[in-house]
C-alpha cells in the first residue's frame, strides 16, 4: 500500500500550470498578504477576491469543487474566533439570559468573525491552487528565488524524497499493530490492553521509525558520499523569467494594491 | 474538539499582519542562526540527517493511540527531536516539517508560518531542552533522569506551543484572551499527556536497542547554555502572561488600552458617493451589489474563454 494520494500536484496543461513557478509563489504570497490587510466588513473587497481566486481556479482546470472541497479543512480553526460574537462591543444583534448571566451578540462582533472567516477561506484557496499547479521540484526552485537559503532548500528536497517512503514504513507499522492487537469495532471496547501498554507501544513504534530514519540516512550520506558530495548542493542558473510572466507579476501586484487601496478609502 | 495537530497549526487571516510580520522576523533570525550552528556541528551530514528525520517525525506525527471514547493521542515530535539531536538540529527539522505542511498540505497558513514556526519549532524546542537538560543535570546521570526529563519536556514543550498561540490569537484580536488561553491551555494540558506517553515509550524502546544514540544528544552541544536560558525565559514569559491576560475579559486589549497604544478606528479619509444616493440604500450596500456584478462578470468571462478555448483545442485534435 503505498500514500501517492498524498501529493496533492495534479499535472494538467493549463495556464496556471505553465506559469513560472517563482511568479506563482511571490503572488500567492502577495494574494495571501492583502487578504490580510483587508479591514473587517469591507465585503466588496473580499467578493473580488473571491471572484479572482475563482477566476484562478478556473483557469487551472483543477476543478472548483475540488479546490472548495480541500478549503473545508480550515473550517474547525474558525471556531476559535467564534466567541468574537459575544466579546466585541457595538450594536446588540440579540441578548439571551442565561441563569446570572447576559450573553450579548453584537453585529461587529458578527462582522468580525465573518471578516475572519473569509480571509482564511479565500487565502486557503490561493495555498491549494498553488499547491495543486506547481510540481515540488518547481516549488523548490521558487523557494531559492525568495531568498531561502540553499540549505534549507536542499533539507525540504530529501525531506520530500523519502517523506513517502516514511510515511509508507508508519503505515506498515500501523497495519502490523493492528494485526497482532485486539481492535473492536464496538467504540467502547478497550482493545489491545492497558492505556500504558497502548502508550508503549505507540512510543516504541514512533522509537523504531526515528531509528529507521537515522540508520537510513546514515546509508543514503555514504550513497552520496560515495558518488561525490562534499556538502554543496550545485544547481544550473535560473532560466530568465519570460516577459509574460514579469506582466502577471506586475498586473497582479497592481490588481492588489487597488484592492486594498480601496478597501482602506471606504473601509479604513 | 479540535484534532490536536490542527489545533496548533494557525490558518492564514487568524493573525493580524503586524503580528505575523513580527514573528516572521524572529523566525528568519534565529532559523539563520541555526543553519549556521548545524553546518558547524554537523557538517556535510546534516542534509540526509535533516532531511530523513524531518520525513520520520511527519510519518510519526501519524503514529496514535486510542486514549478514551473517540480520542487519541498523537505525537507532535519536539521533545524527542531535541533529545536526539539536540535543540539546533531539532528546530531545523521541526522548521522543515510545520514548513511543508503549510506549504503542500495547506495545514497551517503562510503568512502566518513565521509565526507557527516560533511556536512549533522554536518555542517547542527550547523549552524541551531547557527542561530535559535540567531533569538530567538533577539525575546526575542515572537512567530515571532520561524518561523522567522525556516526559517532562514532551508535556511541556506542547503546553507552552498551545499558550503562546493562543497569546498570539489573542493579541490579534482574533480570540478573546480569556477563552483562547484557557481552551488551548486546558485542551493542550491533556493532549500534552499523551505526548508525554508516547516520548517515554519512544525513549524506552531507544535506550534498550540504541543507547549510544540517547548518550550522544546528552553530550551537550558546545553554547548550549544559551539556548537553556531561552528556554527558560520563554516559559517564565508564557507562565506569567497567561494568567494575566486571561483574568481580563478584554485580555491583552484591556492591557493595551491601558498603556494608551491601542489606536481607534478611524472614519473613512472622504466620502466619493455620498450615503443617500437612493433613498433608504446606504452606500455600502450599493457598493457591495456593484462588486457582485463585477466579480460575476469576472468568473463568467474567465470561465467563457477558457471554454472556448477547450473547444478550440479539441477541434483542432481532430
Amino acid at each position: 500500500m503505498h500514500v501517492h494520494f498524498l501529493d496533492p500536484y495534479h499535472p494538467h496543461d493549463s495556464l496556471i500550470h505553465r506559469f513560472d513557478p517563482r511568479i506563482k509563489l511571490v503572488l500567492t504570497l502577495a494574494f495571501i498578504l492583502t487578504n490580510g490587510l483587508i479591514p473587517s466588513g469591507a465585503w466588496p473587497v473580499f467578493i473580488l477576491l473571491f471572484a479572482l481566486i475563482l477566476s484562478v481556479e478556473i483557469l487551472s482546470e483543477l476543478g472548483v469543487g475540488y479546490v472548495l472541497k480541500r478549503s473545508m479543512l480550515a473550517f474547525p480553526f474558525v471556531l476559535a474566533a467564534l466567541p468574537l460574537i459575544l466579546t466585541i462591543p457595538g450594536r446588540t444583534m440579540f441578548s439571551l439570559d442565561v441563569g446570572p448571566w447576559t450573553i450579548n451578540a453584537s453585529y461587529p462582533g458578527l462582522e468580525r468573525f465573518i471578516s475572519i472567516a473569509l480571509k482564511s477561506w479565500i487565502s486557503m484557496q490561493a495555498g491549494i491552487v498553488l499547491a495543486a499547479s506547481t510540481s515540488f521540484p518547481d516549488l523548490l526552485v521558487a523557494m531559492r528565488a525568495v531568498r531561502i537559503p540553499q540549505l534549507l532548500v536542499s533539507i525540504f528536497g530529501l525531506m520530500w524524497r523519502y517523506l513517502f517512503v516514511l510515511v509508507d514504513e508508519a503505515t506498515r507499522l500501523i497495519r502490523a499493530r493492528a494485526a497482532r492487537s485486539g481492535h473492536s469495532d464496538h467504540p467502547n471496547a478497550k482493545t489491545g490492553g492497558s492505556l500504558s501498554w497502548r502508550a508503549r507501544v505507540a512510543g516504541g513504534m514512533a522509537g523504531n521509525l526515528f531509528l529507521r530514519g537515522f540508520e537510513r540516512s546514515d546509508r543514503i550520506y555514504m550513497a552520496m558520499v560515495s558518488r561525490g558530495y562534499d556538502g554543496e548542493s550545485r544547481s544550473l542558473p535560473f532560466p530568465a523569467i519570460q516577459i509574460a510572466n514579469w506582466a502577471i507579476l506586475i498586473g497582479g501586484l497592481v490588481i492588489l494594491t487597488l484592492l486594498i487601496l480601496i478597501a482602506y478609502l471606504f473601509w479604513g | 474538539m479540535l484534532p490536536a495537530p490542527i489545533a496548533m497549526h494557525i490558518p492564514d487571516g487568524f493573525l493580524s499582519v503586524p503580528v505575523s510580520i513580527f514573528f516572521w522576523l524572529i523566525t528568519i533570525l534565529v532559523v539563520g542562526y541555526a543553519l549556521k550552528r548545524v553546518g558547524v556541528d554537523l557538517g556535510e551530514r546534516q542534509v540526509p540527517l535533516m532531511g530523513v528525520l524531518a520525513a520520520a517525525i511527519f510519518a510519526g506525527q501519524m503514529l496514535n493511540f486510542a486514549v478514551a471514547g473517540g480520542t487519541s493521542g498523537h505525537l507532535i515530535g519536539a521533545a524527542i527531536a531535541t533529545i536526539l539531536l539536540g535543540p539546533w538540529a531539532a528546530m531545523l527539522v521541526l522548521t522543515c516539517v510545520v514548513s511543508i505542511q503549510a506549504l503542500i498540505f495547506q495545514d497551517g497558513g503562510l503568512l502566518v508560518l513565521g509565526a507557527n514556526i516560533f511556536n512549533m519549532a522554536i518555542i517547542a524546542v527550547t523549552v524541551s531542552y531547557m527542561v530535559y537538560r535540567s531533569v538530567q543535570k538533577l539525575a546526575k546521570g542515572q537512567p530515571w533522569g532520561i524518561f523522567v526529563g522525556g516526559f517532562i519536556a514532551a508535556w511541556l514543550s506542547v503546553e507552552a506551543a498551545a499558550l503562546a498561540t493562543a497569546l498570539e490569537l489573542a493579541l490579534s484580536g482574533t480570540s478573546p484572551a480569556n477563552i483562547a488561553i484557557a481552551a488551548m491551555g486546558g485542551i493542550h494540558a491533556l493532549i500534552g499527556i499523551g505526548e508525554g506517553l508516547i516520548t517515554v515509550g519512544a525513549l524506552a524502546f531507544l535506550y534498550a536497542t540504541r543507547r549510544d544514540l540517547l548518550k550522544a544528544g546528552e553530550a551537550a552541544p558546545a553554547r548550549g547554555n544559551l539556548v537553556w536560558l531561552t528556554g527558560l525565559v520563554l516559559a517564565l514569559l508564557l507562565a506569567i502572561a497567561s494568567p494575566l491576560a486571561s483574568s481580563h475579559p478584554d485580555g491583552l486589549e484591556w492591557v493595551a488600552e491601558q498603556k494608551g497604544f491601542l489606536v481607534s478606528a478611524q472614519s473613512p479619509l472622504f466620502k466619493i458617493i455620498p450615503d443617500y444616493l437612493f433613498p433608504g440604500v446606504s452606500n455600502s450596500t450599493l457598493a457591495t451589489i456593484l462588486a457582485g456584478i463585477l466579480g460575476v462578470l469576472i468568473v463568467f468571462v474567465v470561465a467563457l474563454v477558457v471554454a472556448t478555448m477547450r473547444r478550440r483545442k479539441t477541434t483542432l485534435e481532430e
